[in-house]
Parts: structure tokens; C-alpha cells; sequence
């Protein structure tokens, strides 16, 4: 998936950036709205993450040339503003979602995902290992061919996996990337959900393996 | 708020005024009366009693050098017939007496009048006397002769007594009179201060146009003077607004920018107790942003509260945008929200603060639910009211829904290690309350916390 990212406060948008670059999308950061619209005169993006207070105007007026434009790209709002009236006016400039900051970056995460599944079909993130196909945003996972689908966190779990094949994963890195901070989450959890996974790649020459004392990866057969 | 200080009230001290001034011109009133009165009814009786006076002395006959007096009996009739007053007289010659009854006081002093009249005490009875006298030229030369007649005062009396008894009711009359017409000058003078109170205190504080009813010319320095006041009371409230918002902004991109760091260096701490400080760390900030967040809330739902606008909200639409919109954090924690009957409802109130008010609810029930369970919303439809239900799955409210958790910062005992203000349900309750509406909190039979909300409808 490609992402905008239209944030002027340097720190956010690069840990921002660093999130999403992680969860295995491509994602570009305009400081202003000049910039953001160099980027979009370019690019295609699949989703927009949009903050209001920007140094040469006010998000909302981007929001508002954009929809008027007829461009479809999804757009969530990042907003330091907790009035509630902002908010009902930004789902009404067009805005897909909103998000007020500090934002939770899992919260982000299942924001996105279900802005990209409801605007739907045209967006497909497909990816494939071994006899695996996997589509994110549809939460489908197809094993040679044969379709099961995932749900919630047992489809965060696998994507984490999907997106860096053979790489290990500790428990506790696990632990924070599926459970937001507010949640009593134990690594107990982990193998919990991993168990689950195993049961459903059954039949797969894919599997996860444990790694003692380390860890899980994704490998295949 | 307590009063500001006064200096009695202009109404009361009209009112006094006005009724002392009545008070004074009815006792005026009632004396003048009284006197012209009695003087009307003295000179009546003068006149009857001067004329029979004249009336004998005129039959009084000068015969071959003698006096002749033919007492008229008209003369006395008249005066004893009418009541049963009793009359005297007395005929004298020369200062000696005549005839009538001897002992009658003499007459008063003439002064130059051709009748003298005095009151004086006969027999033991009030009387007035006139008298009358005429020179006749008789053998034994120059005679005067003086009549005097009198008569009791027993009806006269009556009569004043009658004439003091209607002077005193005219007079109270007058009184009564004048008090109502005071009630209502001091009414109708103060009524446009009340129509300006009124129309100034039935505002709520965010209805700051300038007064533009007419008011009297006395008014004007003081409408003017509140429509400036006013101008300033805008201008700083739209300030604070613009505060509110700069505040959020001010408070909440550091505290984001900091938890995005400590997210960041959680990745790269690995030793168990350095990453526990960091997610430690992490709450913390959560909890104080959320806070702050909530914080604001508030500040915003009491500013809006107190001036609630009154628009058709459609409930049904706002339940299923809100529950939408929390779709995919419920996704989040494995909680399922859902929505069962769904009635069409409209109310009267204040959309932002109602969606406020549900996202609430709804973020609390995610927050408190355990992993696994089912939010149901519900929106049924009475014919008065419109009532949401909001039920889990989850715990419970501890102590069956206690009315302590809709206290400020108060916070259940199963918060635990939920990262929450205490002011969730405070807020939810304020603007419940602010649109007329009841807010309960209860307990599942098959457990789990229910909560009600019910609006009036129109």
C-alpha cells in the first residue's frame, strides 16, 4: 500500500512513517500542502493521512479541493483538536475517518485497514508465499487455491508474519505490535493466537516455527 | 451566584410614595368634607330656626300703642315636626321676660347681624339658639323686643354623625382608589426593566446580540452600557474557544510525538524490565492525553450545555454513525458492538453533544468489556421518549451500577489497569441531563452493565 502523509511536526510523521513502513507499506511525507500537492499531482496513493494545522493553511481546505476534484483517495484526519464539532465537520469536508492525537498506532493500523476495505475492491493488497495468498484488507487467506478467512487478531498476527517472511519475532515485539497499551496482554496470548494460526495453515507448505527462547518465523517447508 | 447589593427596590419606593401622598389627600379629604359639611348642615338649621325667629317677631303687631304677638304655630312646628327634635323659645322685652320658657340662655352676640346664633346647654341637652330682635314704637316709647328660638341638637348630631361617616368613606374610598391606581403606575413604570430582564436573562450565554427592543429613553445609557458589556463577554468566549482548541493542540502533538518515541524505543529495548518501564510509560501518557481530551470535552460540553441549541436530531442515524465509527477499535480488542432494534427516532438537543455523549458510552463499554464479548446498542421508541440502551457482556458494573460512578473522577472499582479519566460518565450524564433526559446504570440478569438513556421526544 502507498501512503501521504501530510504532517508538519517532524518527530510524529517520521515515527508515523516508521510504523507504517514496518507494517510493510510504502509511504511518502509532505511537511506542507504545497508538497502534498507536488506528491499527489504524481502519484496514486492508496490512502491519505491528512493533519489540520499545517504552516501554509488548514488541512480541511486540502480536504475540501481534493473531493471537489472527484479524487477517491481515502483520507483519515490526524487532529490535535478534541472539539467534537471539528470532527462531525470533517467527516462531512469528505474525511474517511479522523483520529485525535497522541495517536495509538494500533488504533491507526485498524482505522486504515477498514477505511481501505469499506471504500473496497479497487485497492487490492495481494501477496503470495509458497501456496499462500493472502489479501489483507479482505482478511482472506487462500491456501493452494482454497479460501479461509481470518479474523481480528489472528489476521494482524499473520500479516505481521506475511509481510517479513523468515524473520523472527520475539514475543514481547509481538505482544506490543497486536495489543494496544491499555490492554493486560501476556506473551501467554502470543502462543494462544500462533496456536490458532498453526491450525489454520494446516495443509499449507507454510508454517511457523518456533524458535526456543528466541521466537516465531514464517517459513516455508 | 449570590445577589448583587441593593438599595430597596424602585417599585416599593414608588408604591410608598404614591399611597403617602394618596394617604394624605384622603385625611385632607375627609376633613374638608367633613367641615363644609358641617358648616352646610349648621347654616340649614341657622336658616330654619333665624326664620322662625323672624316669622314671630313679623306677626308682632303694634295695636293701639301696644304689642301684639300672635305666636304662628308654623313657627314652632317647624321645627319639632320634621324630627323629633324639641324647641324652645323665649320672648323678652327690653332684656326682661316675656314669654317661652324664661330660663333659656339669652342670646349671643350680634355683631351688626340682624340674627345672633349660639350653641349653648339646656336642660341637660345640646341647643342652638337664635335670636332676633326689632325696635317697635310703643306708648311707653322705644320697646326692643328679642325672640330667641332653639332647638335640640339630637338630630343634628345624627346628621353629622352621618356626614363624618360618609366623609370617612369617601375618603377611604378615595384611598383604595388611589392605591390600585398606584399598584399600576408602579407596575406599568417598572415593566420595561422587566421585559429587559426578561429578555436578557431567558438568553443563554452564547446569545450575546445587543438588546434591539425599544426601551424607554431613561433605559437607554443603561442598554447601551450592557450592550457593550456583552460585545466584551463575546469577544473574550470566543477567545477562550480559540484557547480550548489552541490548548488541545499545545498539550496533546507533544504528548503524541512522545508516546510515538516511546513506542519506537520499546522496539529496541529488550531487557524485560526496561521494556516494562517503557510500557509503563506509555499508559502514563495515554492516561494523561486522555485525560486532557476529556478534560476539553467537558470544558466543551458545559459551555454548549448551558446554551443548548434545540435542532431535530435523527437518534437512529447518529446510534448507527457512532457505532460505525467505533468499529474498527471494538475490532481492535476483539469486542463486537452491534446494533439491535433500531427505531426511528427524533429528538430535540444538540447533535455534537449527543454523539458525544453515545461515543462515550460506547468507548466505555469497549474499554471495560473483556476480550470477546458483545456491545448491543438498542434504540426503541415510545411515544414520549426515545431510549438508548447500551448493554455488554463484560463484568459488570461493580455495586450494581453505583450512582458514585457518575461523580467527577470517580472510577470503578474494575478499572484496574484501564487507562480512563473517571469523567467518561459525567460527561455522558451532563448533557443527558441537559436535554431533559434520565441516565441509568445497571446490571445484566445474565450480568454485564446496561446502561439507559432516555430523551423526551419534542
Amino acid at each position: 500500500m502507498r501512503y501521504l502523509l501530510i504532517e508538519d511536526n517532524e518527530t510524529l510523521a517520521r515515527a508515523v512513517v516508521d510504523r507504517l513502513v514496518l507494517d510493510g507499506h510504502v509511504v511518502d511525507h509532505a511537511e506542507d500542502l504545497a508538497t502534498a500537492a507536488d506528491y499527489t499531482a504524481t502519484t496514486d496513493y492508496d490512502l491519505i493521512l491528512l493533519d489540520i494545522m499545517l504552516p501554509d493553511g488548514d488541512g480541511r481546505t486540502f480536504l475540501a479541493q481534493r473531493r471537489s476534484a472527484k479524487s477517491r483517495t481515502p483520507v483519515i484526519v490526524l487532529t490535535a483538536r478534541s472539539e467534537v464539532s471539528d470532527r462531525v465537520g470533517l467527516l462531512d469536508l469528505g474525511a474517511d475517518d479522523y483520529m485525535v492525537k497522541p495517536i495509538d498506532f494500533s488504533e491507526l493500523e485498524a482505522r486504515c485497514r477498514a477505511v481501505l476495505r469499506r471504500r473496497g475492491g479497487e485497492a487490492r493488497n495481494v501477496i503470495s508465499f509458497g501456496d499462500l495468498e493472502f489479501d489483507s484488507l479482505a482478511g482472506t487467506l487462500k491456501i493452494d487455491g482454497s479460501e479461509t478467512s481470518l479474523r481480528t487478531r489472528e489476521l494482524r498476527l499473520f500479516e505481521i508474519f506475511i509481510n517479513a517472511p523468515n524473520q523472527l519475532f520475539s514475543k514481547s515485539k509481538l505482544v506490543d505490535r497486536l495489543f494496544s497499551y491499555d490492554e493486560e496482554a501476556s506473551e501467554n496470548a502470543i502462543e494462544v493466537y500462533v496456536g490458532r494460526l498453526r491450525r489454520r495453515l494446516e495443509g499449507s507448505n507454510v508454517s511457523i516455527t518456533t524458535v526456543r527462547g528466541l521466537g516465531y518465523k514464517l517459513e516455508q517447508r | 451566584m449570590s445577589g448583587p447589593r441593593t438599595t430597596g427596590s424602585i417599585r416599593q419606593r414608588l408604591l410608598v410614595l404614591l399611597l403617602l401622598g394618596a394617604a394624605v389627600i384622603a385625611v385632607l379629604l375627609y376633613l374638608v368634607v367633613q367641615s363644609v359639611a358641617r358648616q352646610i348642615a349648621q347654616e340649614s338649621q341657622d336658616n330654619i330656626l333665624a326664620a322662625s325667629a323672624i316669622s314671630i317677631l313679623d306677626s308682632t303687631r303694634v295695636k293701639g300703642g301696644e304689642l301684639s304677638i300672635d305666636l304662628p304655630y308654623s313657627a314652632l312646628s317647624m321645627l319639632g315636626s320634621v324630627t323629633d327634635e324639641r324647641a324652645f323659645y323665649a320672648i323678652r322685652l327690653n332684656d326682661g321676660f316675656l314669654s317661652g320658657y324664661e330660663d333659656l340662655p339669652v342670646s349671643g352676640d350680634y355683631g351688626g347681624a340682624a340674627t345672633a346664633f349660639r350653641s349653648a346647654t339646656y336642660l341637660g341637652e345640646d341647643i342652638r339658639i337664635a335670636s332676633t330682635r326689632r325696635s317697635f314704637s310703643t306708648d311707653e316709647g322705644q320697646a326692643l323686643l328679642e325672640i330667641s328660638v332653639a332647638q335640640t341638637l339630637a338630630g343634628m348630631n345624627r346628621t353629622l354623625a352621618r356626614i363624618t361617616r360618609i366623609s370617612l368613606l369617601v375618603g377611604f374610598g378615595f384611598f383604595v382608589l388611589s392605591a390600585l391606581m398606584a399598584l399600576f403606575i408602579a407596575r406599568s413604570t417598572i415593566r420595561p426593566l422587566h421585559r429587559l430582564t426578561e429578555s436578557v436573562s431567558r438568553r443563554g450565554p452564547s446569545d450575546l446580540r445587543p438588546v434591539a427592543a425599544p426601551v424607554p429613553s431613561e433605559m437607554a445609557p443603561l442598554v447601551l452600557s450592557l450592550n457593550k458589556l456583552m460585545a466584551r463577554l463575546q469577544y473574550s468566549l470566543t477567545r477562550s474557544e480559540d484557547f480550548i482548541a489552541e490548548a488541545a493542540h499545545r498539550v496533546r502533538t507533544p504528548l503524541a510525538i512522545l508516546r510515538t518515541q516511546a513506542e519506537i524505543t520499546l522496539r529496541r529495548v529488550e531487557k524485560p524490565e526496561n521494556r516494562q518501564a517503557v510500557r509503563e510509560m506509555i499508559r502514563a501518557i495515554d492516561e494523561s492525553s486522555r485525560t486532557a481530551g476529556q478534560l476539553l470535552d467537558h470544558a466543551m460540553v458545559t459551555f454548549r450545555t448551558d446554551s443548548l441549541s434545540r435542532e431535530d436530531v435523527a437518534l437512529h442515524a447518529l446510534v448507527q454513525d457512532t457505532v460505525d465509527r467505533l468499529g474498527p477499535l471494538s475490532e481492535l480488542k476483539e469486542v463486537s458492538i452491534e446494533t439491535a432494534r433500531l427505531d426511528e427516532a427524533v429528538v430535540p438537543g444538540d447533535a455534537i453533544l449527543l454523539q458525544n455523549a453515545l461515543h462515550n458510552l460506547l468507548d466505555n463499554a469497549i474499554k471495560y468489556a473483556s476480550r470477546n464479548c458483545r456491545v448491543t446498542v438498542s434504540l426503541a421508541r415510545s411515544p414520549s421518549q426515545a431510549t438508548i440502551t447500551v448493554s455488554d457482556t463484560g463484568p459488570g458494573f461493580p455495586d450494581g451500577g453505583s450512582v458514585k460512578l457518575l461523580d467527577r473522577f470517580a472510577r470503578g472499582d474494575n478499572a484496574g489497569s484501564v487507562v480512563g479519566s473517571g469523567l467518561g460518565l459525567t460527561i455522558v450524564k451532563e448533557i443527558v441531563l441537559a436535554h431533559g433526559g434520565e441516565m441509568e446504570l445497571k446490571n445484566n440478569e445474565e450480568g454485564g452493565a446496561c446502561v439507559v438513556l432516555s430523551f423526551p421526544l419534542a
